[in-house]
């Protein structure tokens, strides 16, 4: 269990939440994000990574994940700190104003603002129908590869046609006891390199390749020992296995912030365009997941929203100082 | 007149009517008939949120392009009728088309 302590927790590492850093560390505010994705870029880089994007300033072209690394390189000087892979549950509100928010994970995050700039929501996997997968929730069933030496020596089946299922294919043929890849067709598409690895690595012998079936049901005392697969044919077959990692990929919910008692209209928060305020005090809302007349869902507004808020954010921080407004220009990013 | 008969989550059946001539995707006419359709990525198939299945039709309706199986391969529930109503255009040929709205 990890304890931080910071100016201003940002939820959501998104385009809009990286650049809430870069301005709230011109006025020397600290900040710390949360993300449940194990990796920075929100919508960026999970939906669309090599997509051209051509509305950003000063940028004719840039793609989606090269703009979140020049927001990562632009927000370096303030160092900021990560928590990534973890969902915010609970926010509480302390007597002197302050919050501390805590994640799924157990981090606590004490700050004197919150700002939510979480998007379309929680990036969640999309989970398969297969008979007591719920159940085996951490007993075997896994969405994500977080650490691979979890399945050293072990019996993985992986399940899925998309990238990610064919690059952990690859990569834990070399950790895990046995390897086994269920794919409901026949071909893989997808980076071709990849694929034809896949094929290499089943014909070679060194992992299971399952095509045209899917999983079905799960089996197992206390922790996952068995997998029921249904081929198109109809016929059902069993394989051993400790773990299972369905690879389906990603959908945005919008998740516990819908339970803070904030005012929301049709999954977005409402807030005061003055400054991106929520109706709850020292709580901001920025990016994809705020609404307002004439709100467009752009990277641009969300950036603009972001200078609103840190300026107005100020004064949690600094309760006995007053803000100037002063140009980078100037003074450089750090100098102020 | 373009007939669709599109089939909700709860298993209801609706037709709905599209003039000919409009220049639309099988997504945003959905969409329009106010279906709950996320389409997160706006018709780039790059979102799999506008993932239908098509139950019956002209046979050509019920095969996905390379590009469309790229996103298809990321469902947990994708079969081999499944689509991306916004990959497919409304023309004429659609007619008589029945969808199910995954
Ligand atoms: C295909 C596509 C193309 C696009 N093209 C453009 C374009 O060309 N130009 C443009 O300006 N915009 C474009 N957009 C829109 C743009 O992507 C969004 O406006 C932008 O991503 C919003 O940024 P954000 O930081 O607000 O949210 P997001 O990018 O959605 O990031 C939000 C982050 O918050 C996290 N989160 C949410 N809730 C929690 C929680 N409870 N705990 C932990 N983490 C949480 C999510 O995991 C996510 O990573 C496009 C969108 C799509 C889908
Ligand atoms: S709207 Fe995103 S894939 Fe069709």
């Amino acid at each position: 269990m990890e304890h931080i302590d910071t100016d201003i927790c940002i939820i959501g590492a998104g385009p809009v939440g990286l650049f809430a850093v870069f301005e709230s560390g011109l006025l020397k505010m600290r900040c710390h994000l949360i993300d449940v994705l194990p990796q920075v870029g929100g919508q960026l880089s999970e939906i669309y990574p090599h997509k051209p994007i051509y509305d950003i300033p000063g940028y004719p072209e840039v793609t989606a994940q090269e703009l979140v690394d020049r927001l990562m390189e632009q927000i370096a000087p303030f160092h900021p700190t990560f928590s990534l892979g973890e969902r915010v549950e609970t926010l509480n509100r302390h007597d002197d104003g302050s919050y501390t928010i805590q994640t799924n994970d157990n981090t606590t995050v004490h700050c004197q603002v919150v700002v939510i700039a979480g998007g379309l929501g929680c990036f969640e996997p999309r989970k398969p129908e297969i008979d007591r997968l719920i159940e085996f929730e951490g007993k075997g069933v896994a969405y994500m590869v977080k650490n691979p030496e979890l399945f050293r020596d072990r019996k993985v089946v992986l399940a899925g046609g998309g990238d990610s299922a064919l690059d952990w294919a690859i990569f834990l043929a070399n950790v895990a006891e046995r390897v086994t890849l269920v794919h409901r067709g026949d071909t893989f598409r997808g980076v071709p390199d990849s694929a034809e690895k896949v094929f290499e690595l089943a014909r070679e012998g060194k992992i299971d390749l399952i095509l045209k079936s899917n999983v079905v049901a799960l089996t197992g005392e206390g922790h996952l020992q068995e997998i029921t697969l249904l081929d198109r044919n109809n016929e059902v077959s069993h394989i051993a296995a400790d773990h299972l990692i369905p690879l389906f990929g990603l959908s945005p919910k919008l998740g516990p912030i819908a339970n803070w008692g904030l005012n929301i209209s049709f999954s977005a928060i409402e807030v005061n365009t003055r400054d991106y305020s929520t109706s709850v005090e020292r709580i901001y809302a920025i990016g994809d997941i705020n609404t307002y007349p004439g709100k467009l869902k752009l990277i641009l507004c969300g950036f603009h929203e972001a200078a609103l808020m840190a300026q107005s954010a100020f004064k949690y921080v600094y309760p006995e100082q007053k803000l100037s407004f002063k140009y980078t220009t100037v003074y450089g990013v750090t100098e102020f | 007149m373009i007939n669709l008969t599109i089939e909700d989550r709860n298993g209801d059946r609706q037709p709905v009517e599209i003039p000919e001539g409009i220049n639309l995707s099988l997504m945003e006419v959905l969409k329009a008939s106010e279906y709950d359709v996320l389409a997160t990525c706006g018709g780039m198939a790059l979102c799999a949120t506008c993932h239908i299945q098509v139950l019956e039709g002209p046979e050509q309706y019920f095969h996905a392009t390379d590009n469309e199986l790229d996103m298809l391969d990321t469902l947990p529930n994708a079969d081999e009728h499944s689509r991306l109503a916004c990959q497919m255009r409304v023309t004429e040929e659609m007619d008589g088309l029945v969808v199910r709205l995954k």
